[in-house]
């Protein structure tokens, strides 16, 4: 592995995919995990009743998908990224429309910056999440911060 | 707690608190979490391995927090009301230890209002024991559809 992140990699977008289909058992499990109590994100019958095509995911759930789909950055050893140094500094959402059991999702990586400073490097990823008509669904990103030795 | 009425924005005047919540975070719940979003770092779980990473003992997902927060919102919307945007800083860890909990404090202020577009802007202000966990936490709120 490289001894620090590779400044080289901002900019790079990653090929997209794969198609991920969204669990409602993942939503329902995912929104009792964050205290989330309303029955939309549990009872199929009760998303149907407020005009859901299945369960709703909770604001923050794509990120299971976002990070699965960062792992082809982060984990890549060319990229010089030690995960044992790395926390967590900020994240965001913009959601073009619900998440919901039974959609089908592409997502696309690009690594957006990598920047030193300090001693420490902020890596920051943006993934976009589409339907697969190409429709966007959502943007995560996320700025790991990766301590220096 | 709260009201769980949904939001009009006529209610709503910039720098109103207008939810607050509490929300318990133990070492089970970290459990939960990494099952349920996938993230199995052993910081959220294995002290040895916290420590190892210079941290003081297990800590929780910062993911977990911001999901958490988030529900002090949920209550306040409406049908046809949508969370358009959520986005946080993670501006200092939660320690948990490994029996008891810790306490999530978290209230919602309203930011900016835009009656024509229908959205109201919110800030979060989420702290452990009077330490701040979240920065610069907002979330956007489409009330309604835009008014024709």
């Amino acid at each position: 592995m490289a001894s620090a992140p590779d400044p080289s990699f901002a900019g790079r977008t990653y090929p997209a995919g794969p198609v991920h289909v969204v669990s409602g058992a993942k939503i329902a499990e995912f929104a009792r995990a964050t205290g989330a109590t309303s029955a939309i994100h549990t009872d199929p019958e009760a998303a149907a009743a407020a005009g859901h095509r299945g369960v709703v995911a909770t604001p923050t759930f794509l990120v299971s998908l976002a990070q699965a789909t960062e792992a082809q950055y982060i984990e890549d050893p060319a990229a010089g990224i030690d995960f044992t140094r790395v926390v967590h500094g900020e994240e965001s959402f913009e959601l073009a429309c619900p998440v919901v059991a039974g959609d089908r999702l592409v997502p696309t990586l690009t690594v957006e910056r990598v920047r030193s400073a300090g001693g420490h490097t902020m890596v920051t990823t943006r993934v976009d999440v589409a339907d697969e008509a190409g429709d966007p669904v959502a943007v995560v990103r996320s700025m790991l911060v990766v301590r220096g030795a | 707690m709260t009201t769980t009425t949904p939001l009009t924005l006529e209610q709503l005047e910039t720098g109103q608190e207008i939810a607050t919540g509490a929300y318990e975070i133990s070492r089970d719940s970290l459990v939960r979490y990494a099952g349920a979003s996938g993230d199995f770092n052993p910081i959220h779980y294995n002290d040895t391995a916290a420590r190892d990473a210079g941290l003081p003992g297990v800590i929780a997902h910062g993911m977990l927090t911001m999901g958490t927060a988030v529900n002090v919102v949920a209550g306040l919307l409406g049908d046809g009301a949508r969370i358009t945007a959520y986005s946080t800083r993670f501006s200092a860890p939660i320690e948990v230890p490994a029996t008891g909990s810790v306490t999530l404090a978290v209230r919602a202020v309203v930011g900016k209002i835009d009656p024509e577009a229908g959205t109201v802007q919110l800030t979060l202000e989420a702290s452990v024991d009077g330490t701040a966990v979240l920065g610069r936490a907002r979330v956007s709120v489409q009330i309604h559809e835009r008014s024709a």
